[in-house]
């Protein structure tokens, strides 16, 4: 029993639109929508919708061996519902199947995770909530932004009830070690840990058009055999990608559709693995060890670490500023600014600010559309002034609870209080006396839950 | 008059002064000019004048005697949408005694080797033609040869100015060029005084007196000790300075800043230094124009982000305002070789959600950024003049300026402390925007101060100049 696991990811980010220093204090408008637009509508057909249409087929025609796994973020759903409804339509198709399974994420595709455990699992929730709404999916299993992962942050999603969570075989933490096998959280072992096989990945994601690469042209049998010469210790195979990769990152020309089309078959002729969605996986696999990840890794560039978004000066300037805005955007409750520091939040922004030149420059330029990181990371803050400006506005208005208030209610309580041992003082009253007592320890627990929640709310302003 | 910049393309201290000077000399009845000025090509509008060539070089020359040709500027004007500065130089009758010259040439003002070489990059298309034909002048006899060709022949002449092309030398190699247009011109003129600003235009300063023979007046707006710092000193530059101020038969420093630098550090005599300060025009008050968005007060440095102009002394003293109030935002406007070290100090300082950058900005963004600031501050650690704190004075702005700069010779009401004392900044800037007594005082004061400061003043002193020279040569 040896199983496959495609994985596809998709995100898009609200990009924000030039926003100078001069608009500060006065347009309200972030998003360069028309951007935004463009950008899904020409993905949705170049690469979502015929990719669909191709897995569609495939699982009609090999039924319950074949199976994906995909996550779409929350902006990238919210995205696909403005611009590209139909592609939100062929998902659900896919869904209806049975053999497409949806993981978790956070909505925004944020950098939360190293931030705020509690916040993180709020947003974990919100999306949850919106891939039930969509495709009626409670998600089994989690992955975290761009595979972020380390130890505490395993144990937070343990604790949110997931059963297994993906993130990067990173080559730094598993040495020798393979994987193409099952690990657990070291601080949970409950929580087990499916990591993707970088190498089978890149070579479709980053080299399957390179024609340097000497495996060029990479053929279905050709990616098929590797996976079939793999020993009968290597139980799962996870190939993990971005979604664009199929029709966007490599052009419909480059032959990666048919690619896709002809691959599950030539896997069923020469070996016997069957394609699996990763909570199959995770109930039918045991773990072999624990996965020790102090420090957090990723999917991203050479190194598999943070740098990418948290590496320079301003990208850490950057998110703490987000963040202070944090404990303030915990008591404004307004929608509009709640999907803004939604939006804010997404771990593009950070990534368009990246120095990083070397072997992964040329990833970094593909997706930034902006001139140089020094751009991004002004436009950013411009637009973060602004925010932290209505932000601030919208905390100032919300009314607490006025002291003089508070203290009448206290007096009423202990009036009524009195009253109640007067009643108490009485003769011949004491069979009486048990419900007055409850009465009185009930009064008490009103006064407390009255006072408390409103003093708390005042000392953290 | 080898000049620089003229509107709509102003885009420093050194094309505004070279335009209000010219303005105000044109004004009297004595005087014409004959302003010669580099420009890239295809910038030029071409509906906007006659062009007379001079010879088959890329030379245009442009009378400017004719009602007609204004007429045609204005509407030309009102279509593109320039900026309002250009709407006065074409109805002003003044500038009609000016003619004008635009020679096709990469130069460019405040631009160092670095800087100069990513400008050829990012121009490429404006290269110039090296088969275009070029007047040279060898033995007496003006040759015609093209560009190519004289680069070649030029590299074996010998000559004060003949740099071989090995490093980085670009910008000299056109300085060159524009000397030998220069010496073109010369010829075909009719002038008594040859003036040219700043080192770019000193070969072609040398290059006119050579062939006719004229009083040369060098007027230095800067030195090579204020861009470079004096550790950083480019000798082919300082040569080309100095050559200048020798062949020069006076000498105009735009401060005594300068004209000590000139006596100290290019052995010039200084009997043959005259400083002249330059002036602004007074505009009038824009604060109604435009709004200010943010209610916190505005802390601005108006420059290119260069080390002459001591961006980090205004970093740091921003941080140091910043722990003691909250009620205030800084601006650092403006763009420059230093501009991504400057984003990355303040984001490691963590003070970007309150020290803004705007980049670089152009013509009425200037007036508006003046316009909402509420302080302005040049902590520049060499400023031969500045003359950007009068167009902030003007504009109702409280000013801090360096001690090491020219204007703090001339503007009596502002702050000046040492650019290297952060503190004192800091202090000046909190007591500016905390104090509104003060700023009261200083908006007032120095209003009215820059608002006496007019171009005619030192247009006076320089059209003296002019005559004691011309006397001695009589």
């Amino acid at each position: 029993m040896r199983h496959i696991c495609l994985y596809f990811q998709i995100h898009q980010p609200f990009r924000l639109k030039r926003y100078r220093f001069f608009d500060i204090g006065e347009e309200q408008h972030y998003f360069d929508d028309l951007e935004n637009r463009l950008h899904m509508q020409r993905i949705a057909y170049n690469n979502y919708l015929p990719a669909n249409a191709v897995l569609l087929d495939l699982i009609k025609k090999h039924k319950d061996k074949f199976k994906v796994n995909f996550s779409i973020s929350g902006t990238a759903l919210e995205q696909m519902e403005l611009y590209a409804p139909e592609v939100i339509e062929s998902f659900k198709a896919l869904a209806d199947t049975g053999n497409v399974e949806f993981l978790a994420e956070t909505y925004a595709h944020s950098l939360i995770s190293l931030y705020d455990k509690e916040e993180f699992k709020k947003q974990v929730k919100e999306h949850v909530a919106a891939i039930k709404k969509h495709f009626g999916q409670t998600p089994e299993v989690f992955r975290n932004t761009e595979l972020i992962y380390d130890n505490l942050t395993g144990k937070s999603v343990a604790e949110m009830g997931f059963k297994a969570m993906i993130t990067e075989g990173a080559k730094h933490i598993l040495g020798w070690k393979s994987p193409n096998v099952l690990y657990y959280n070291v601080l949970n072992p409950e929580l087990k840990l499916i990591l993707k096989n970088y190498k089978l990945s890149d070579d479709i994601a980053f080299r399957f058009s390179d024609k340097s690469w000497d495996a060029y042209p990479l053929t279905a049998e050709k990616y098929a055999s590797w996976i079939a010469g793999a020993d009968e210790h290597q139980e799962i195979i996870n190939i993990f990608t971005d979604y664009e990769t199929f029709g966007e990152h490599q052009k419909a020309e480059t032959g990666i559709l048919d690619f896709l089309k002809a691959f599950p078959e030539e896997i069923f002729k020469q070996s016997d693995f069957t394609f699996a969605t990763l909570s199959e996986v995770a109930e039918k696999h045991e773990p072999v060890a624990g996965m020790n990840v102090p420090y957090a890794i990723s999917w991203a560039d050479e190194e598999r670490d943070l740098t990418a978004w948290l590496g320079n000066e301003m990208q850490k300037e950057a998110f703490n500023k987000l963040y202070s805005l944090s404990d303030k955007m915990s008591f404004i409750k307004r929608h509009d600014l709640q999907i803004i520091w939604r939006h804010l939040q997404t771990s593009d922004h950070f990534y368009y600010m990246s120095t990083k030149i070397l072997s992964d420059g040329s990833v970094h330029d593909y997706f930034n559309p902006y001139p140089s990181p020094y751009d991004a990371f002004i436009n950013y803050m411009n637009v973060l002034s602004d925010f932290t400006l209505r932000v601030n506005e919208a905390y100032e208005n919300i009314i607490p609870a006025e002291p003089e208030e508070i203290l009448q209610k206290i007096k009423d309580y202990e009036r009524k209080i009195k009253n109640l041992y007067a009643e108490l003082q009485k003769p011949k009253m004491i069979e009486r006396a048990k419900p007055v007592f409850a009465a009185i320890e009930k009064t008490k627990q009103e006064t407390k839950a009255v006072i408390l929640p409103k003093n708390k709310k005042r000392t953290r302003k | 008059m080898f000049g620089w910049e003229f509107p709509p393309h102003i885009s420093g201290g050194l094309g505004t002064a070279c335009y209000g000077l010219t303005k105000a000399l044109s004004a009297f009845d004595d005087i014409e000019i004959l302003f010669v000025v580099p420009k890239l090509y295809g910038d030029e509008d071409k509906s906007v004048a006659r062009l007379i060539s001079a010879g088959n070089i890329s030379i245009k020359q442009y009378k400017t005697n004719t009602e007609k040709i204004f007429g045609e500027k204005t509407s030309s004007v009102s279509k593109n949408n320039l900026s309002h500065n250009f709407e006065t130089l074409i109805t002003d009758k003044l500038l009609k005694k000016i003619e004008f010259i635009e020679i096709k040439s990469k130069l460019q003002p405040y631009i160092s080797h670095d800087e100069y070489k990513k400008f050829l990059k990012e121009h490429k298309h404006n290269i110039l033609d090296k088969s275009k034909k070029l007047y040279y002048e060898k033995d007496g006899i003006i040759k015609e040869v093209t560009l190519e060709e004289y680069e070649k022949t030029s590299r074996i002449k010998e000559g004060k100015y003949n740099f071989s092309g090995t490093y980085g030398s670009e910008l000299l190699k056109e300085v060159y060029y524009y000397a030998q247009v220069a010496k073109v011109i010369a010829a075909e003129n009719d002038f008594d005084i040859i003036h040219a600003h700043d080192w770019l235009t000193n070969a072609a300063g040398i290059a006119a007196k050579e062939i006719s023979g004229k009083p040369l007046v060098i007027h230095v707006h800067a030195t090579e000790f204020d861009r470079g710092g004096f550790d950083r000193i480019d000798s082919r530059v300082f040569a080309l300075e100095k050559a200048g101020m020798e062949a020069a038969d006076k000498i105009i420093t735009v401060s005594n800043l300068t004209k000590n630098i000139l006596i100290k550090h290019y052995g010039i005599n200084p009997e043959k230094i005259v400083t002249v300060y330059n002036a602004v025009e007074p505009q009038n008050n824009l604060k109604k124009k435009y709004k200010k968005n943010v209610k916190e007060k505005l802390v601005t440095f108006l420059g290119r982000i260069t080390y002459q102009k001591g961006p980090a002394y205004f970093i740091n003293a921003a941080y140091k305002v910043l722990q003691k109030t909250d009620n205030v935002r800084f601006v650092m406007a403006g763009s420059g070789d230093m501009f991504h070290e400057m984003i990355r100090y303040a984001a490691k300082l963590g003070i970007t959600d309150k020290f803004h950058f705007t980049g670089f900005l152009k013509g009425e963004e200037v007036n508006k950024m003046f316009a909402i600031s509420d302080v302005y501050v040049m902590p520049s650690v060499s400023e031969p003049f500045g003359i950007s704190p009068l167009e902030a004075a003007r504009s109702n702005v409280p000013v801090i300026i360096s001690k090491q700069s020219g204007v703090a010779e001339v503007l009596k009401n502002a702050v000046k402390t040492d650019y290297w004392d952060e503190d004192a900044l800091a202090d000046a800037i909190y007591g500016i925007i905390t104090y509104k007594g003060l700023s009261e005082m200083f908006k007032k004061q120095s209003k009215k101060e820059v608002d006496e400061m007019k171009w005619d003043k030192p247009a006076k002193e320089i059209k003296e100049i002019y005559y004691t020279l011309l006397n001695k040569q009589n």
